[in-house]
Protein backbone atom coordinates (compact mmCIF):
# COMPACT_ATOMS: atom_id res chain seq x y z
CA UNK A 1 0.00 0.00 0.00
CA UNK A 2 3.05 2.11 0.31
CA UNK A 3 4.10 1.64 -2.78
CA UNK A 4 4.06 4.13 -6.03
CA UNK A 5 0.91 4.11 -7.40
CA UNK A 6 1.47 2.52 -10.86
CA UNK A 7 -1.87 3.25 -12.55
CA UNK A 8 -1.73 6.89 -11.51
CA UNK A 9 1.43 7.56 -13.03
CA UNK A 10 1.01 5.97 -16.21
CA UNK A 11 -2.15 8.16 -16.72
CA UNK A 12 -0.38 11.21 -15.45
CA UNK A 13 2.35 10.55 -17.77
CA UNK A 14 -0.79 10.28 -20.74
CA UNK A 15 -2.35 13.41 -20.09
CA UNK A 16 1.54 15.63 -19.61
CA UNK A 17 2.45 13.93 -23.31
CA UNK A 18 -0.98 15.31 -24.22
CA UNK A 19 -0.34 18.68 -22.93
CA UNK A 20 2.67 18.47 -24.05
CA UNK A 21 1.30 17.71 -27.68
CA UNK A 22 -0.87 20.34 -27.00
CA UNK A 23 1.98 23.01 -26.84
CA UNK A 24 3.93 21.63 -29.90
CA UNK A 25 0.88 21.77 -31.86
CA UNK A 26 -0.20 25.33 -30.73
CA UNK A 27 3.26 26.04 -31.72
CA UNK A 28 3.48 24.73 -35.32
CA UNK A 29 0.14 26.51 -36.03
CA UNK A 30 1.96 29.40 -35.11
CA UNK A 31 4.84 28.99 -36.77
CA UNK A 32 2.72 28.37 -40.05
CA UNK A 33 0.71 31.69 -39.52
CA UNK A 34 3.39 34.21 -38.74
CA UNK A 35 6.68 32.74 -40.63
CA UNK A 36 5.20 30.44 -43.14
CA UNK A 37 7.39 27.69 -41.17
CA UNK A 38 5.73 24.43 -39.49
CA UNK A 39 9.21 23.18 -38.17
CA UNK A 40 10.13 26.68 -36.61
CA UNK A 41 7.73 27.07 -34.94
CA UNK A 42 7.71 23.52 -33.61
CA UNK A 43 11.32 24.19 -32.50
CA UNK A 44 10.74 27.04 -30.76
CA UNK A 45 7.69 26.20 -29.17
CA UNK A 46 9.58 22.85 -27.70
CA UNK A 47 12.71 25.06 -26.70
CA UNK A 48 10.19 27.57 -24.92
CA UNK A 49 9.04 23.94 -23.06
CA UNK A 50 12.30 22.57 -22.36
CA UNK A 51 13.41 25.67 -20.96
CA UNK A 52 10.30 26.32 -19.02
CA UNK A 53 10.45 22.83 -17.65
CA UNK A 54 13.64 22.75 -16.24
CA UNK A 55 13.45 26.28 -14.84
CA UNK A 56 9.98 24.59 -13.14
CA UNK A 57 12.22 21.40 -11.83
CA UNK A 58 14.47 23.05 -10.21
CA UNK A 59 13.67 26.44 -9.16
CA UNK A 60 10.35 25.98 -9.16
CA UNK A 61 9.30 25.25 -5.79
CA UNK A 62 11.65 28.08 -4.75
CA UNK A 63 10.05 30.07 -6.91
CA UNK A 64 6.66 29.71 -5.95
CA UNK A 65 7.52 29.61 -2.09
CA UNK A 66 8.99 33.54 -2.44
CA UNK A 67 5.73 34.15 -4.58
CA UNK A 68 4.25 33.81 -1.37
CA UNK A 69 5.90 35.30 1.05
CA UNK A 70 6.68 31.84 2.49
CA UNK A 71 9.36 32.38 5.57
CA UNK A 72 11.41 28.50 6.27
CA UNK A 73 11.14 27.80 10.23
CA UNK A 74 13.15 25.22 12.20
CA UNK A 75 12.75 23.11 14.86
CA UNK A 76 12.90 25.77 17.77
CA UNK A 77 10.60 28.50 16.22
CA UNK A 78 7.76 26.80 16.12
CA UNK A 79 8.04 23.01 18.07
CA UNK A 80 3.81 22.26 17.62
CA UNK A 81 4.02 22.49 13.79
CA UNK A 82 7.54 21.10 13.43
CA UNK A 83 6.45 18.02 15.59
CA UNK A 84 3.64 17.47 13.69
CA UNK A 85 5.14 17.18 10.48
CA UNK A 86 8.04 15.35 11.94
CA UNK A 87 5.08 12.50 12.91
CA UNK A 88 3.60 12.49 9.63
CA UNK A 89 6.59 12.32 7.98
CA UNK A 90 7.34 9.20 9.68
CA UNK A 91 3.40 7.95 9.43
CA UNK A 92 4.05 7.82 5.76
CA UNK A 93 7.66 6.37 5.34
CA UNK A 94 8.98 9.21 4.15
CA UNK A 95 12.84 9.31 4.67
CA UNK A 96 13.98 13.30 3.97
CA UNK A 97 12.27 15.60 6.58
CA UNK A 98 10.89 18.16 4.34
CA UNK A 99 11.13 22.51 4.64
CA UNK A 100 8.58 23.59 6.49
CA UNK A 101 7.37 27.49 5.57
CA UNK A 102 5.28 29.72 7.26
CA UNK A 103 3.44 32.41 4.99
CA UNK A 104 1.82 35.13 7.10
CA UNK A 105 -1.82 35.21 6.00
CA UNK A 106 -5.17 35.35 7.94
CA UNK A 107 -6.50 32.41 5.43
CA UNK A 108 -6.60 29.27 6.15
CA UNK A 109 -4.94 27.04 3.49
CA UNK A 110 -1.36 24.70 2.97
CA UNK A 111 0.71 23.46 -0.07
CA UNK A 112 3.04 21.40 -0.55
CA UNK A 113 5.75 21.68 -3.76
CA UNK A 114 9.05 20.56 -4.48
CA UNK A 115 10.34 18.04 -6.96
CA UNK A 116 10.69 14.26 -5.41
CA UNK A 117 9.99 13.23 -2.16
CA UNK A 118 13.58 13.81 -1.34
CA UNK A 119 13.42 18.03 -2.03
CA UNK A 120 9.73 18.60 -0.82
CA UNK A 121 8.38 21.83 0.93
CA UNK A 122 5.42 22.07 2.98
CA UNK A 123 3.83 25.65 3.26
CA UNK A 124 1.02 26.53 5.84
CA UNK A 125 -0.67 29.51 6.23
CA UNK A 126 -0.57 31.67 10.02
CA UNK A 127 -3.79 31.49 10.32
CA UNK A 128 -4.29 27.49 9.92
CA UNK A 129 -1.79 27.27 12.92
CA UNK A 130 -4.13 29.35 15.02
CA UNK A 131 -7.70 28.45 14.18
CA UNK A 132 -6.67 24.26 13.97
CA UNK A 133 -6.25 21.84 16.50
CA UNK A 134 -3.34 19.44 16.67
CA UNK A 135 -5.41 16.65 15.65
CA UNK A 136 -6.63 18.70 12.29
CA UNK A 137 -3.57 20.12 11.88
CA UNK A 138 -2.46 15.99 11.51
CA UNK A 139 -4.79 15.78 8.72
CA UNK A 140 -4.07 18.50 6.61
CA UNK A 141 0.09 17.83 7.06
CA UNK A 142 -0.96 14.46 6.24
CA UNK A 143 -2.80 15.22 3.02
CA UNK A 144 0.31 17.28 2.07
CA UNK A 145 2.34 14.82 2.41
CA UNK A 146 0.54 12.86 0.73
CA UNK A 147 0.80 14.69 -1.97
CA UNK A 148 4.87 14.49 -1.82
CA UNK A 149 4.70 10.87 -1.55
CA UNK A 150 2.27 9.99 -4.56
CA UNK A 151 4.89 12.61 -6.60
CA UNK A 152 2.11 14.90 -7.03
CA UNK A 153 4.20 17.75 -6.48
CA UNK A 154 6.33 16.98 -9.04
CA UNK A 155 3.27 16.33 -11.39
CA UNK A 156 1.71 19.59 -10.12
CA UNK A 157 5.08 21.43 -10.75
CA UNK A 158 5.91 20.34 -14.67
CA UNK A 159 1.80 20.63 -15.20
CA UNK A 160 1.64 24.21 -14.16
CA UNK A 161 4.57 25.59 -16.23
CA UNK A 162 3.07 23.34 -19.21
CA UNK A 163 -0.13 25.07 -18.45
CA UNK A 164 1.29 28.61 -18.08
CA UNK A 165 3.44 28.38 -21.47
CA UNK A 166 0.42 27.33 -23.18
CA UNK A 167 -1.52 30.17 -21.82
CA UNK A 168 0.68 32.46 -22.37
CA UNK A 169 1.87 31.73 -26.32
CA UNK A 170 -1.61 30.99 -26.80
CA UNK A 171 -1.94 34.99 -25.38
CA UNK A 172 0.66 36.70 -26.99
CA UNK A 173 0.38 34.84 -30.49
CA UNK A 174 -3.21 35.88 -30.90
CA UNK A 175 -2.40 39.91 -30.50
CA UNK A 176 0.56 39.29 -33.01
CA UNK A 177 -1.57 37.12 -35.59
CA UNK A 178 -3.98 39.80 -35.17
CA UNK A 179 -1.36 42.74 -36.43
CA UNK A 180 0.70 40.65 -38.72
CA UNK A 181 -2.24 38.46 -40.11
CA UNK A 182 -3.86 41.93 -40.87
CA UNK A 183 -0.66 43.62 -42.47
CA UNK A 184 0.60 40.50 -44.46
CA UNK A 185 -3.19 39.96 -46.32
CA UNK A 186 -3.10 43.48 -47.29
CA UNK A 187 0.26 43.39 -48.71
CA UNK A 188 0.30 39.92 -50.36
CA UNK A 189 -3.50 39.85 -51.33
CA UNK A 190 -3.29 36.41 -49.64
CA UNK A 191 -4.10 32.80 -50.40
CA UNK A 192 -7.44 30.55 -50.06
CA UNK A 193 -5.07 28.30 -48.01
CA UNK A 194 -3.24 31.20 -45.74
CA UNK A 195 -6.99 32.38 -44.75
CA UNK A 196 -7.54 28.36 -43.62
CA UNK A 197 -4.41 27.90 -41.63
CA UNK A 198 -5.07 31.38 -39.73
CA UNK A 199 -8.52 30.55 -39.13
CA UNK A 200 -7.54 27.31 -37.85
CA UNK A 201 -4.72 29.00 -35.63
CA UNK A 202 -6.79 31.45 -34.14
CA UNK A 203 -9.33 28.82 -33.22
CA UNK A 204 -6.63 26.46 -32.03
CA UNK A 205 -5.24 29.30 -30.44
CA UNK A 206 -8.75 30.01 -28.16
CA UNK A 207 -9.01 26.40 -27.80
CA UNK A 208 -5.17 25.21 -26.59
CA UNK A 209 -5.81 26.83 -23.42
CA UNK A 210 -9.09 25.62 -22.55
CA UNK A 211 -8.30 22.06 -23.16
CA UNK A 212 -4.70 22.28 -21.39
CA UNK A 213 -6.46 23.89 -18.44
CA UNK A 214 -9.22 20.67 -18.51
CA UNK A 215 -6.77 17.91 -18.67
CA UNK A 216 -4.71 19.88 -15.97
CA UNK A 217 -8.00 19.41 -13.85
CA UNK A 218 -8.54 15.82 -14.49
CA UNK A 219 -5.22 15.14 -13.37
CA UNK A 220 -5.81 17.09 -10.26
CA UNK A 221 -8.90 16.30 -8.61
CA UNK A 222 -8.26 12.89 -8.68
CA UNK A 223 -5.18 13.28 -6.68
CA UNK A 224 -7.03 15.17 -3.84
CA UNK A 225 -9.16 12.39 -3.21
CA UNK A 226 -6.31 9.71 -2.81
CA UNK A 227 -4.40 12.46 -0.71
CA UNK A 228 -7.40 12.70 1.62
CA UNK A 229 -7.62 8.68 1.73
CA UNK A 230 -3.64 8.67 2.09
CA UNK A 231 -3.86 11.00 5.38
CA UNK A 232 -6.77 9.26 6.99
CA UNK A 233 -4.38 6.61 6.25
CA UNK A 234 -1.22 8.11 8.25
CA UNK A 235 -3.04 9.47 11.10
CA UNK A 236 -5.61 6.88 11.09
CA UNK A 237 -8.44 9.34 12.23
CA UNK A 238 -10.37 10.66 9.43
CA UNK A 239 -12.39 12.66 11.43
CA UNK A 240 -9.12 15.17 12.19
CA UNK A 241 -9.22 16.37 8.36
CA UNK A 242 -12.74 15.91 8.06
CA UNK A 243 -12.96 18.63 10.89
CA UNK A 244 -10.40 20.98 9.60
CA UNK A 245 -12.13 20.79 6.10
CA UNK A 246 -15.06 22.06 7.66
CA UNK A 247 -13.24 25.17 9.15
CA UNK A 248 -11.56 25.79 6.91
CA UNK A 249 -14.33 26.12 4.54
CA UNK A 250 -16.43 28.02 6.60
CA UNK A 251 -13.29 30.83 6.55
CA UNK A 252 -13.93 33.93 4.23
CA UNK A 253 -10.49 35.06 4.28
CA UNK A 254 -8.87 34.44 0.55
CA UNK A 255 -4.81 33.69 0.23
CA UNK A 256 -3.64 36.95 -1.17
CA UNK A 257 -0.41 35.16 -2.67
CA UNK A 258 -1.77 32.63 -5.63
CA UNK A 259 -3.19 32.13 -9.40
CA UNK A 260 -4.80 30.14 -11.11
CA UNK A 261 -1.51 28.09 -12.26
CA UNK A 262 -0.40 27.23 -8.48
CA UNK A 263 -4.31 26.58 -7.23
CA UNK A 264 -4.59 23.06 -7.21
CA UNK A 265 -1.08 22.86 -5.03
CA UNK A 266 -3.16 24.35 -2.18
CA UNK A 267 -5.23 21.58 0.37
CA UNK A 268 -8.48 23.93 -0.80
CA UNK A 269 -8.91 25.82 -3.78
CA UNK A 270 -7.95 29.26 -3.03
CA UNK A 271 -10.14 31.03 -5.33
CA UNK A 272 -13.27 29.78 -3.67
CA UNK A 273 -16.49 32.08 -3.46
CA UNK A 274 -17.31 32.12 0.16
CA UNK A 275 -20.32 30.69 0.61
CA UNK A 276 -20.80 28.91 -2.56
CA UNK A 277 -20.69 24.94 -1.79
CA UNK A 278 -21.60 23.70 -5.42
CA UNK A 279 -18.74 23.67 -7.48
CA UNK A 280 -18.44 23.31 -11.04
CA UNK A 281 -16.79 21.16 -13.30
CA UNK A 282 -13.92 23.62 -13.79
CA UNK A 283 -12.82 23.35 -10.03
CA UNK A 284 -9.33 22.50 -9.52
CA UNK A 285 -10.80 20.39 -6.25
CA UNK A 286 -13.43 18.32 -5.73
CA UNK A 287 -16.64 19.79 -3.29
CA UNK A 288 -15.45 20.19 0.04
CA UNK A 289 -18.91 19.35 1.05
CA UNK A 290 -18.47 15.97 -0.30
CA UNK A 291 -14.57 15.51 0.67
CA UNK A 292 -16.30 15.85 4.04
CA UNK A 293 -18.94 13.25 3.76
CA UNK A 294 -16.39 10.55 2.31
CA UNK A 295 -13.99 11.32 5.38
CA UNK A 296 -16.78 10.46 7.81
CA UNK A 297 -18.75 7.60 5.92
CA UNK A 298 -15.38 5.67 6.32
CA UNK A 299 -16.15 5.68 10.18
CA UNK A 300 -13.84 2.51 11.36
CA UNK A 301 -12.80 1.14 8.57
CA UNK A 302 -9.65 3.59 8.14
CA UNK A 303 -8.01 1.92 5.09
CA UNK A 304 -7.52 3.03 1.33
CA UNK A 305 -10.24 0.41 0.35
CA UNK A 306 -12.29 2.22 3.35
CA UNK A 307 -12.42 5.65 1.55
CA UNK A 308 -12.93 3.45 -1.70
CA UNK A 309 -16.11 2.33 -0.49
CA UNK A 310 -17.41 5.67 0.98
CA UNK A 311 -16.46 7.33 -2.41
CA UNK A 312 -18.11 4.72 -4.07
CA UNK A 313 -21.23 5.21 -1.88
CA UNK A 314 -21.20 8.94 -2.59
CA UNK A 315 -21.10 8.52 -6.36
CA UNK A 316 -23.27 5.57 -7.09
CA UNK A 317 -21.40 3.13 -10.07
CA UNK A 318 -18.81 5.65 -10.50
CA UNK A 319 -15.08 3.99 -10.86
CA UNK A 320 -13.66 5.16 -7.85
CA UNK A 321 -10.33 6.68 -7.03
CA UNK A 322 -8.22 4.55 -5.66
CA UNK A 323 -5.94 2.00 -8.56
CA UNK A 324 -6.97 -1.18 -8.35
CA UNK A 325 -3.47 -1.87 -7.68
CA UNK A 326 -3.15 0.29 -4.18
CA UNK A 327 -5.93 -1.84 -3.14
CA UNK A 328 -4.78 -5.31 -3.47
CA UNK A 329 -1.62 -4.61 -1.91
CA UNK A 330 -3.05 -2.81 1.20
CA UNK A 331 -6.35 -5.07 1.84
CA UNK A 332 -5.58 -4.09 6.23
CA UNK A 333 -8.49 -2.85 7.71
CA UNK A 334 -7.19 -1.13 10.69
CA UNK A 335 -8.56 0.17 13.50
CA UNK A 336 -8.85 3.66 14.96
CA UNK A 337 -6.32 3.90 17.30
CA UNK A 338 -7.14 4.73 20.72
CA UNK A 339 -4.92 7.49 21.80
CA UNK A 340 -6.42 10.52 19.63
CA UNK A 341 -9.67 9.76 20.43
CA UNK A 342 -9.01 9.30 24.35
CA UNK A 343 -7.25 13.07 23.96
CA UNK A 344 -10.90 14.20 22.34
CA UNK A 345 -12.54 12.71 25.23
CA UNK A 346 -10.64 14.33 27.89
CA UNK A 347 -10.66 17.56 26.15
CA UNK A 348 -14.58 17.34 26.32
CA UNK A 349 -14.43 16.71 29.79
CA UNK A 350 -12.44 19.46 30.69
CA UNK A 351 -14.59 21.53 28.62
CA UNK A 352 -17.73 20.90 29.88
CA UNK A 353 -16.35 21.36 33.46
CA UNK A 354 -15.80 24.77 32.76
CA UNK A 355 -19.25 25.00 31.28
CA UNK A 356 -20.44 23.30 34.43
CA UNK A 357 -18.35 25.99 35.89
CA UNK A 358 -20.25 29.04 34.07
CA UNK A 359 -23.66 27.66 34.93
CA UNK A 360 -23.16 27.66 38.25
CA UNK A 361 -22.45 31.39 38.54
CA UNK A 362 -25.22 32.41 36.84
CA UNK A 363 -27.17 30.43 39.31
CA UNK A 364 -28.56 27.57 37.40
CA UNK A 365 -29.23 24.65 39.48
CA UNK A 366 -27.93 21.88 38.30
CA UNK A 367 -30.22 18.46 38.85
CA UNK A 368 -28.78 15.09 38.31
CA UNK A 369 -31.23 12.03 37.09
CA UNK A 370 -30.81 8.42 38.00
CA UNK A 371 -30.23 7.92 34.62
CA UNK A 372 -27.14 10.04 34.71
CA UNK A 373 -28.11 13.31 32.26
CA UNK A 374 -27.72 16.30 34.13
CA UNK A 375 -30.02 19.34 33.89
CA UNK A 376 -29.37 23.02 34.40
CA UNK A 377 -32.61 24.63 35.51
CA UNK A 378 -32.71 28.47 35.40
CA UNK A 379 -33.37 30.61 38.14
CA UNK A 380 -36.36 31.90 36.63
CA UNK A 381 -37.75 28.37 35.43
CA UNK A 382 -41.24 28.62 36.80
CA UNK A 383 -42.72 25.14 36.99
CA UNK A 384 -42.03 23.02 40.15
CA UNK A 385 -41.75 19.90 38.54
CA UNK A 386 -39.46 18.03 34.99
CA UNK A 387 -39.56 15.06 33.81
CA UNK A 388 -36.54 13.58 32.08
CA UNK A 389 -36.46 13.15 28.53
CA UNK A 390 -34.72 9.72 28.65
CA UNK A 391 -36.44 7.71 31.69
CA UNK A 392 -39.58 9.97 32.58
CA UNK A 393 -38.61 10.10 35.93
CA UNK A 394 -40.99 13.42 36.93
CA UNK A 395 -38.80 15.60 39.57
CA UNK A 396 -39.91 18.00 41.60
CA UNK A 397 -37.85 21.04 42.85
CA UNK B 1 15.02 -25.88 -35.29
CA UNK B 2 16.44 -22.10 -34.58
CA UNK B 3 13.03 -20.98 -34.12
CA UNK B 4 12.63 -23.48 -31.02
CA UNK B 5 15.96 -22.79 -29.44
CA UNK B 6 14.89 -18.76 -29.69
CA UNK B 7 11.38 -19.36 -27.84
CA UNK B 8 12.90 -21.71 -25.41
CA UNK B 9 16.16 -18.70 -24.93
CA UNK B 10 13.75 -16.39 -24.35
CA UNK B 11 11.15 -17.62 -21.92
CA UNK B 12 14.47 -18.50 -19.89
CA UNK B 13 14.76 -14.72 -19.51
CA UNK B 14 11.73 -13.66 -19.14
CA UNK B 15 11.53 -16.13 -16.43
CA UNK B 16 14.70 -14.98 -14.62
CA UNK B 17 13.59 -11.64 -15.28
CA UNK B 18 10.52 -12.61 -13.11
CA UNK B 19 12.66 -14.11 -10.71
CA UNK B 20 14.71 -11.34 -10.20
CA UNK B 21 11.93 -9.04 -9.59
CA UNK B 22 10.30 -10.77 -7.44
CA UNK B 23 13.70 -11.39 -4.93
CA UNK B 24 14.54 -7.87 -5.63
CA UNK B 25 10.90 -7.04 -3.75
CA UNK B 26 11.51 -8.88 -1.22
CA UNK B 27 14.90 -7.87 -0.03
CA UNK B 28 13.28 -4.18 -0.31
CA UNK B 29 10.57 -5.44 1.56
CA UNK B 30 13.05 -6.62 4.37
CA UNK B 31 14.90 -3.39 4.34
CA UNK B 32 11.99 -1.43 4.65
CA UNK B 33 10.76 -3.46 7.59
CA UNK B 34 14.63 -2.41 9.15
CA UNK B 35 14.41 0.97 8.06
CA UNK B 36 11.05 0.94 9.97
CA UNK B 37 12.60 -0.83 13.28
CA UNK B 38 15.49 1.92 13.07
CA UNK B 39 12.56 4.64 13.18
CA UNK B 40 11.03 3.30 16.50
CA UNK B 41 14.28 3.00 18.19
CA UNK B 42 15.41 6.65 17.67
CA UNK B 43 11.61 7.88 19.00
CA UNK B 44 12.01 5.27 21.93
CA UNK B 45 15.77 6.36 22.86
CA UNK B 46 14.35 10.33 22.17
CA UNK B 47 11.55 9.25 24.66
CA UNK B 48 14.67 7.65 27.23
CA UNK B 49 16.45 10.73 27.15
CA UNK B 50 13.37 13.04 28.00
CA UNK B 51 11.76 11.77 30.31
CA UNK B 52 14.96 12.44 33.22
CA UNK B 53 14.10 16.31 32.19
CA UNK B 54 10.61 15.63 32.74
CA UNK B 55 10.91 14.45 36.13
CA UNK B 56 13.06 17.25 37.48
CA UNK B 57 11.17 20.04 36.27
CA UNK B 58 8.01 18.32 37.87
CA UNK B 59 9.39 17.70 41.17
CA UNK B 60 9.25 21.08 42.76
CA UNK B 61 5.64 21.10 41.81
CA UNK B 62 4.52 17.91 42.74
CA UNK B 63 6.08 17.17 46.14
CA UNK B 64 2.81 14.68 47.05
CA UNK B 65 3.25 12.70 44.16
CA UNK B 66 6.48 10.41 44.76
CA UNK B 67 4.98 7.11 43.68
CA UNK B 68 3.98 8.36 40.16
CA UNK B 69 7.65 10.04 39.93
CA UNK B 70 8.73 7.18 40.79
CA UNK B 71 7.04 4.90 38.47
CA UNK B 72 7.78 6.79 35.28
CA UNK B 73 11.56 6.66 36.84
CA UNK B 74 11.56 2.98 37.04
CA UNK B 75 9.39 2.22 34.19
CA UNK B 76 11.62 4.24 32.02
CA UNK B 77 14.91 2.16 33.58
CA UNK B 78 13.35 -0.97 32.97
CA UNK B 79 12.82 0.26 28.79
CA UNK B 80 16.06 0.96 28.66
CA UNK B 81 17.63 -2.24 29.89
CA UNK B 82 15.06 -4.19 27.64
CA UNK B 83 16.50 -2.16 24.51
CA UNK B 84 18.13 -5.73 23.49
CA UNK B 85 15.96 -7.88 24.62
CA UNK B 86 13.56 -8.94 21.77
CA UNK B 87 10.65 -7.17 20.50
CA UNK B 88 7.92 -8.48 22.39
CA UNK B 89 9.83 -7.58 25.47
CA UNK B 90 11.05 -4.13 24.59
CA UNK B 91 7.16 -3.91 23.39
CA UNK B 92 5.80 -4.58 27.03
CA UNK B 93 8.46 -2.59 28.64
CA UNK B 94 7.66 0.57 26.41
CA UNK B 95 3.98 -0.03 26.79
CA UNK B 96 4.12 0.46 30.73
CA UNK B 97 6.44 3.54 30.02
CA UNK B 98 3.43 4.84 28.37
CA UNK B 99 1.43 3.87 31.09
CA UNK B 100 3.79 5.43 33.74
CA UNK B 101 3.79 8.68 31.56
CA UNK B 102 -0.21 9.23 30.95
CA UNK B 103 -0.93 8.71 34.59
CA UNK B 104 1.87 11.44 35.73
CA UNK B 105 0.22 13.79 33.27
CA UNK B 106 -3.51 12.86 34.45
CA UNK B 107 -1.82 13.98 37.59
CA UNK B 108 -0.27 17.27 36.45
CA UNK B 109 -3.85 18.44 35.79
CA UNK B 110 -4.24 18.43 39.66
CA UNK B 111 -1.21 21.37 39.91
CA UNK B 112 -2.12 24.81 38.11
CA UNK B 113 1.58 26.15 39.05
CA UNK B 114 3.19 22.88 36.82
CA UNK B 115 0.44 23.60 34.20
CA UNK B 116 1.38 27.18 33.93
CA UNK B 117 5.42 26.55 33.75
CA UNK B 118 6.65 27.29 30.07
CA UNK B 119 9.37 24.45 30.91
CA UNK B 120 7.07 22.00 31.34
CA UNK B 121 4.57 23.08 28.56
CA UNK B 122 7.83 22.72 26.34
CA UNK B 123 8.48 19.02 27.33
CA UNK B 124 4.90 17.99 27.65
CA UNK B 125 4.64 18.98 23.90
CA UNK B 126 8.21 17.16 23.07
CA UNK B 127 7.01 13.92 25.50
CA UNK B 128 3.12 14.05 23.78
CA UNK B 129 4.86 14.63 20.19
CA UNK B 130 7.53 11.66 20.68
CA UNK B 131 4.93 9.24 22.05
CA UNK B 132 2.38 10.59 18.73
CA UNK B 133 5.94 9.83 16.92
CA UNK B 134 6.41 6.28 18.51
CA UNK B 135 2.78 4.91 17.53
CA UNK B 136 2.87 6.71 14.20
CA UNK B 137 6.78 4.97 13.83
CA UNK B 138 5.09 1.56 15.17
CA UNK B 139 2.12 1.62 13.03
CA UNK B 140 4.31 2.38 10.02
CA UNK B 141 6.59 -0.51 11.19
CA UNK B 142 3.35 -3.29 11.17
CA UNK B 143 1.99 -2.09 7.60
CA UNK B 144 5.88 -2.72 6.43
CA UNK B 145 5.47 -6.46 7.90
CA UNK B 146 2.44 -7.25 7.34
CA UNK B 147 3.74 -6.06 3.38
CA UNK B 148 6.69 -8.26 3.97
CA UNK B 149 4.81 -11.23 5.16
CA UNK B 150 2.27 -11.14 2.72
CA UNK B 151 5.09 -11.80 0.26
CA UNK B 152 6.39 -14.65 1.93
CA UNK B 153 3.32 -16.64 2.18
CA UNK B 154 1.73 -15.47 -1.37
CA UNK B 155 2.23 -17.58 -4.24
CA UNK B 156 4.33 -17.24 -6.05
CA UNK B 157 6.61 -14.96 -4.11
CA UNK B 158 6.48 -18.13 -1.43
CA UNK B 159 8.53 -20.58 -2.92
CA UNK B 160 11.48 -17.75 -3.70
CA UNK B 161 11.18 -16.92 -0.27
CA UNK B 162 11.62 -19.94 1.10
CA UNK B 163 14.39 -20.44 -1.35
CA UNK B 164 16.22 -16.79 -0.39
CA UNK B 165 15.63 -17.91 3.52
CA UNK B 166 13.75 -14.95 4.09
CA UNK B 167 11.92 -14.90 7.67
CA UNK B 168 8.52 -13.28 8.53
CA UNK B 169 9.30 -10.24 10.67
CA UNK B 170 7.82 -9.88 13.87
CA UNK B 171 4.56 -7.73 14.73
CA UNK B 172 5.11 -4.78 17.53
CA UNK B 173 1.75 -5.20 19.56
CA UNK B 174 0.83 -3.03 22.54
CA UNK B 175 0.58 -5.58 25.48
CA UNK B 176 -0.36 -3.17 28.31
CA UNK B 177 -3.94 -3.82 28.67
CA UNK B 178 -5.18 -0.38 29.48
CA UNK B 179 -4.01 1.29 25.55
CA UNK B 180 -6.67 -1.77 24.40
CA UNK B 181 -9.58 -0.67 25.93
CA UNK B 182 -12.05 1.38 24.07
CA UNK B 183 -12.59 4.51 26.23
CA UNK B 184 -15.58 4.69 27.92
CA UNK B 185 -18.25 7.32 27.21
CA UNK B 186 -20.17 8.20 30.40
CA UNK B 187 -23.00 11.14 29.93
CA UNK B 188 -22.59 13.11 33.08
Amino acid sequence: MWEQIRDNQVRSIVLVTAMGIMLLLLGSFLGQALLGDWSLGLILALLIWIVMTLVGYFQGDSILLSLSNARKIGPDDMPRIYNVVEEMKIASGLEKMPDIYIVDDPALNAFATGRDKNHASLAVTSGLLQKLSRDELQGVVGHEIAHMRNRDVLLMALCSVLLGTIVIIAWYGSRVLFFAGGTRRSSSGGGGAQIIILLAAVVFMVLAPIMAQLIYLAISRKREYLADASSALYTRYPEGLASALEKIAASTEQLKSANSATAPMFIINPFRKSGRMAEDLTSTHPPISERIRILRAMAGNISLAGYEAAYNQAHKGSGGVIPRSALVSGDSTVQIDQASTAVTQAEKERAREASDVLWKLHNYREVTCNCGLKFKIPPDFKGGSFTCPRCNTTHTL
Amino acid sequence: MWIAILVIIGIAIVLVLIIAGIYNGLVGARNQVKNAWAQIDVQLKRRHDLIPNLVETVKGYMQHERGTLEAVTNARNMAVKAVDSGVAAQAKAEGELSQALSRLFAVAENYPDLKASQNFLALQEELTSTENKISFARQFYNDSVMQYNNKIQMFPSNIIASMGNFKEGEFFEVTATVEREAPKVSFS
